[in-house]
């Protein structure tokens, strides 16, 4: 029986759908069976940033009209044998599907893989509604720009209401260093002690994040990146193992980010 | 024996410094009461040409419970024999709504939660939270609000009308205060005040309708009633 993670954040634009692909495939890198359902219908992206968009022949809303069976829908992906997609309906809207129907459908999901990523879409209503409806866990993505916590403030408010759904964890992505070095921007410390939630990952802000979604390549695939080895480290936490907090700053004050996420201060 | 019991005083009228105090008896009924009460009225001297102004009355009704249209039977009543306005209704008695309502407007609720963003907590009496208010959100109570967390959201103490009310934080950077219907904002520029305190800090509002942030400890001079009394 595997476990169903939403990925959300209130808030557009913050990354959810770059979270979610990469989250997945670097589980998938692990050896975990994966598959990656996009809720965000009539505005689904997770097909082209993981470069199966010309595969796509049934989709998230043929499946619960009952028009394909689930498992014509799903799509293998075409580096992993063993991380599967099912995308979203690009001609309907959120409407075409209610959250009962999700629950089912992620369900079944679950008896075949370890991990099921919903990508949420944007917004409070039906669409969220939808994507959280079958989720046993949940990441909030945000950035450190003040409206984007105001966000994941709220839905981690409406997360904290579901009661499949146990408490949230924190995806701190798009980090600017040198902005939060210089105090320009929030520091992770003072988000997380807004949203007073469990911090899963920070991910820098990286131009080969962007270029590799462009060419429909998950970002985790490259070994020597550094938003890589920050969504490896996410996805090795949600396995259950302990990974320092990367370092956002140069080598040698490794140890003493690492002391302070320990909270051992001096 | 039956005009003997006619003839027993329901109505005892008394004159104090502030005006005339009926007390009616509670065991007759309605409609004997009211009787005596009409007869009483009518033969008192005519006052309503008086230059004084209207006659304050309070009734005290012992164990009796007047509802809505009762109350205003009794006040037509007095309007029609006599210039009075009807100050007070004492009664000895409540209906359970009252006394709860009494009871939640004088209890202190303690939450432990964070109160996050477009969530608004909204309650009678005191609030106790215990954990943060964060921006864009909001807590509400028609008592005193003390949080032990960070209040950066807006907080409403003594909502339907008591200025009174307090709203006491831990860490006190609130988007905005209210008490009753005073409104404070912080200032614009924050930043450049980098030294002003904000830990336990307490807002309340001074006779001049003007809302105050002060220290915690100086709450025992500001509002001495505040504290319980010990046995």
């Amino acid at each position: 029986m595997g476990e169903a993670i939403v990925v959300t954040s209130g808030k557009g634009g913050v990354g959810k759908t770059t979270t979610t692909a990469n989250i997945g495939t670097a589980l998938a890198l692990t050896g975990k069976k994966v598959c990656l359902v996009d809720t965000d219908i009539g505005l689904r992206n997770l097909d082209v940033v993981m470069g199966l968009e010309n595969r796509i022949i049934y989709d998230l809303v043929d499946v619960i009209e009952g028009n394909c069976r689930l498992q014509q829908a799903l799509i293998k992906d075409k580096r992993f044998d063993c991380l599967y997609l099912l995308p979203a309906a690009q001609t309907k809207d959120k409407s075409a599907v209610e959250p009962d129907q999700m629950k089912i459908l992620v369900d079944e999901l679950k008896q075949d893989y370890d991990y099921i990523l919903i990508d949420c879409p944007a917004g409070i209503e039906q669409g969220y509604k939808n994507a959280v409806a079958g989720a046993d866990q949940a990441i909030v993505v945000t950035t450190p720009e003040i409206s984007s916590v105001r966000d994941a403030d709220r839905i981690i408010g409406l997360l904290e209401k579901e009661e499949n759904v146990a408490s949230p964890k924190l995806v701190i992505n798009r980090i600017r260093s040198h902005m939060m070095k210089n105090g320009e921007s929030m520091d992770v410390e003072e988000i997380v002690s807004i949203l007073a939630i469990d911090l899963l990952g920070i991910v820098v802000d990286d131009d080969d994040v962007i270029k590799s979604s462009n060419n429909g390549e998950p970002v985790a695939l490259d070994p020597k990146c550094k938003a890589s080895i920050a969504y490896r480290n996410i996805s090795r936490r949600i396995n259950g193992e302990t990974v320092p907090l990367m370092s956002l700053e140069d080598q040698s004050s490794v140890f003493k980010k690492v002391k302070k996420f320990l909270g051992i201060r001096g | 024996m039956t005009s003997k019991q006619r003839k027993a005083q329901h109505v005892i009228i008394k004159g104090t410094k502030d005006g005339l105090t009926f007390l009616l008896d509670d065991h007759c009924s309605l409609d004997a009461l009211k009787n005596e009460l009409k007869e009483k009225l009518s033969e008192r001297p005519d006052t309503s040409s008086g230059a004084q102004g209207p006659v304050k009355v309070k009734l005290d009704i012992g164990h009796r419970y007047l509802d809505s249209v009762q109350v205003e039977d009794f006040k037509n009543l007095f309007s029609e024999e006599m210039n009075v306005i009807i100050e007070e209704i004492a009664s000895d008695v409540l209906t359970k709504v009252e006394a709860e309502e009494m009871k939640r407007n004088n209890q202190i609720t303690r939450i432990v939660k964070m109160v996050r963003s477009g969530q608004v907590l909204d309650l009678k009496g005191d609030l106790l939270l215990i954990g943060d208010v964060n921006p864009g959100a909001t807590v509400k109570a028609t008592g005193n609000i003390y949080i032990l967390g960070r209040l950066r959201g807006v907080a409403h103490a003594g909502y339907e009308g008591n200025d009174s009310a307090i709203i006491c934080a831990s860490n006190m950077t609130p988007s905005q205060l209210r008490i009753s219907s005073i409104i404070r904002r912080p200032p614009e520029h924050a930043e450049e005040d980098e030294e002003k305190q904000e830990d336990m800090e307490c807002a309340y509002v001074n006779e001049d309708k003007e809302m105050i942030l002060d220290k915690l400890q100086k709450l025992s001079n500001i509002r001495p009633n505040l504290s319980m009394k010990l046995e």
